[in-house]
């Protein structure tokens, strides 16, 4: 069975614990920008950009954007992990031949490379909630929930990453989704205006299609604390479906990649 | 390097039954259109050093990394500790050490912790896994690196490093692609030792190496690989004996003693500036040339396993 379904065990939280390791043997590195970034957006966007902009869907701009900057940094955290770090575990590094040469299998090892990109979307969000808190721009206790929501943002977007990083011939051509499809994305998902002000059809696209627009309703319903039910539950759902699929799509791919 | 448990365990095992470790019958892989490895058939046994000698691209890598149930055969059968590799690769993989051919260690962690994550994957216990360790970075001689990050060793420290790796879960099986790439001789002698010193301890070990000395001091046995393909198995010294006879004729290359050794009829190969020829009676065979051919200069040497190893495999160079 195992043979033809990428099925991974219990042996994925070594890797988990292998990257969390590194992560927090580094952790000054990696703890400044979560708290930095969204200073940086509310002063800018929020506030600065925000006076002009004033109410959106009765809202105040600084609240509007405040559950962006939390989906936004879900996808970048997970995304760039599996996606340029992955690559360099795997090619540069040959850490993935090194493991797979004790009991983990690949499916272990690529299942823990994704449980861990999950991870740091679960850290960095919490991080930036922290100081969105403190600006007193996101409603409490609702907003609690985003925490463990980013962990399965970040599953998600681990999972689209793993597949363009198990397809990719070199780490430059992982620029192409980077460039094409995230930064795109970070700007036409009802991120920095309303999905509404945008012609029909791309509205309609943007909700059918893309991973960060889901993201951002379900982050804006927990920090507004107001939730359109439908809308919510059909973005919940997306998420989910795609989630589960490419965990194990990716997971696929990168066998058929490096088990020859 | 076997823990007391595993080595008691083990060795009854072997004495019951002394069924082949590694049993490998018309072994094929094909990268696509390429065969790298082309019907190959040979067993290992409990504590012995096998070895897998051959040309560049000779398809010894690629025969360990189907023992290390990494690469799925094409074809063939093949098993460890008489499990077959499709069906059972992490049964199989709890119980090897490997040392690849490409080092591997991790850059993000020092000496010891390389050693600390690697027992992780195999469930070894944290504080059993910090012992093994510190015997293991003394074993290598590599106690005063232990908290040393990866970049800072140099190339014959990192090979004894993944060698420690390698132990870490007391393998019943060493598979060893090219331990000693890349080293200077005192870092190869050492490697020797302590090589002969796991050898001592029952392990079971296959390695391949380019260095053919290494291989004639290392090996029970040995294979010779040729484009996917065994030329030859046996042990070392009955190898030597059957292609070069005991003792090899090398004279200097001149018109005059080609003439001369075709005339007595007797089996010979040029090399450049050098001939060399082959007879059961190689010291008779010199006198006759010195008397008889007026050599520069001629002499008789043993045979080794290189002679072999070009005798079979050519002198051209390999792709
Ligand atoms: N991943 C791969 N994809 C395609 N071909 C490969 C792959 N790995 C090895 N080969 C080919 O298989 C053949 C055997 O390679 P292998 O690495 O097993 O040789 P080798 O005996 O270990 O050589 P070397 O002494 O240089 O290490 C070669 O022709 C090589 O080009
Ligand atoms: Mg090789």
């Amino acid at each position: 069975m195992r043979r033809f379904f990428p099925m991974p065990t219990r042996l994925a939280w070594k890797v988990w614990q292998r990257n969390r390791d590194v992560f927090f043997k580094t952790y000054l590195v990696n703890f400044l920008p979560p708290f930095v970034e969204p200073v940086l957006y509310l002063l800018a966007l929020g506030y600065g950009l925000g006076l002009f902009v004033g109410e959106i869907d009765g809202v105040p701009y600084v609240s509007f954007i405040a559950p962006a900057l939390l989906a936004i940094s879900m996808m970048n955290s997970s995304f760039f992990e599996c996606t340029y770090s992955s690559f360099v575990r795997m090619y540069y590094q040959k850490a993935y031949d090194a493991m797979v040469a004790t009991p983990l299998s690949i499916e272990d090892v690529i299942a823990g490379e994704l449980l861990w990109g999950a991870t740091r979307s679960l850290i960095y969000t919490t991080a930036m909630l922290v100081v969105l808190i403190a600006f007193g721009v996101v409603a409490l206790p609702s907003s609690l929930l985003v925490i463990p929501f980013s962990f399965l943002a970040g599953l998600l977007f681990s999972g689209i990453a793993m597949c363009f990083t198990a397809i990719s011939p070199s780490i430059d051509t992982l620029n192409y989704p980077a460039f094409l499809f995230i930064t795109p994305m970070f700007l036409f998902s009802g991120t920095f205006f309303p999905l509404s002000v945008l012609p029909g059809p791309i509205q309609v696209f943007a909700m059918a299609v893309l991973p960060l627009a889901q993201v951002v309703t379900v982050s804006r319903s927990f920090t507004l604390a107001s939730v359109s039910l439908p809308l919510f539950l059909y973005s919940i759902a997306w998420i989910a479906v795609v989630c589960t699929v490419l965990f194990f799509v990716s997971i696929y791919l990168m066998r058929r990649r490096l088990v020859v | 390097m076997q823990g007391s448990e595993e080595t008691t365990e083990g060795k009854r095992g072997d004495n019951r039954i002394r069924s082949p470790i590694i049993r490998a019958r018309d072994l094929v892989k094909n990268y696509g259109n390429v065969r790298a490895v082309d019907t190959i058939s040979f067993e290992v046994m409990p504590g012995e050093v096998f070895g897998f000698l051959g040309p560049n691209g000779a398809g010894k890598t690629t025969t360990m990394r189907m023992i290390q149930c990494v690469s799925p055969p094409t074809a063939g059968f093949l098993s460890v500790f008489g499990l077959d590799v499709k069906d059972h690769p992490a049964g199989i993989k709890r119980w090897l050490g490997v040392v690849p051919q490409e080092t591997n260690l991790d850059p993000d962690f020092s000496c010891r912790e390389n050693l600390l994550v690697y027992a992780r994957y195999f469930d070894i216990p944290a504080r059993e896994a910090q012992k093994r360790a510190d015997e293991l970075l003394a074993f290598m001689q590599l106690t005063e690196k232990a908290d040393v990050p990866i970049d800072g060793l140099s190339g014959g420290m990192k090979r004894r490093l993944i060698l420690a790796r390698a132990l870490i879960n007391n393998p019943r099986l060493l598979i060893l692609d090219e331990p000693t790439i890349g080293l200077d001789p005192q870092a190869r002698h050492m490697m020797w030792e302590k090589l002969k010193a796991l050898q001592a301890m029952g392990n079971t070990i296959i390695l391949t190496t380019h260095y053919l000395e290494e291989a004639e001091r290392l090996c029970d046995r040995l294979v010779i690989m040729d484009a996917g393909r065994v030329l030859v198995e046996g042990r070392p010294a009955d190898l030597v004996r059957r292609y070069t006879g005991d003792e090899i004729v090398e004279s200097e290359n001149s018109p005059q003693v080609l003439a001369c050794l075709q005339e007595m009829g007797c089996r010979y190969e040029v090399h450049g500036d050098m001939v060399q020829a082959f007879s059961d009676q190689p010291r008779v065979l010199a006198r006759r040339i010195l008397e008889t051919c007026n050599p520069g200069r001629v002499f008789v040497r043993r045979g080794t396993l290189e002679d072999v190893f070009l005798t079979l495999t050519g002198r051209e160079l390999r792709e």
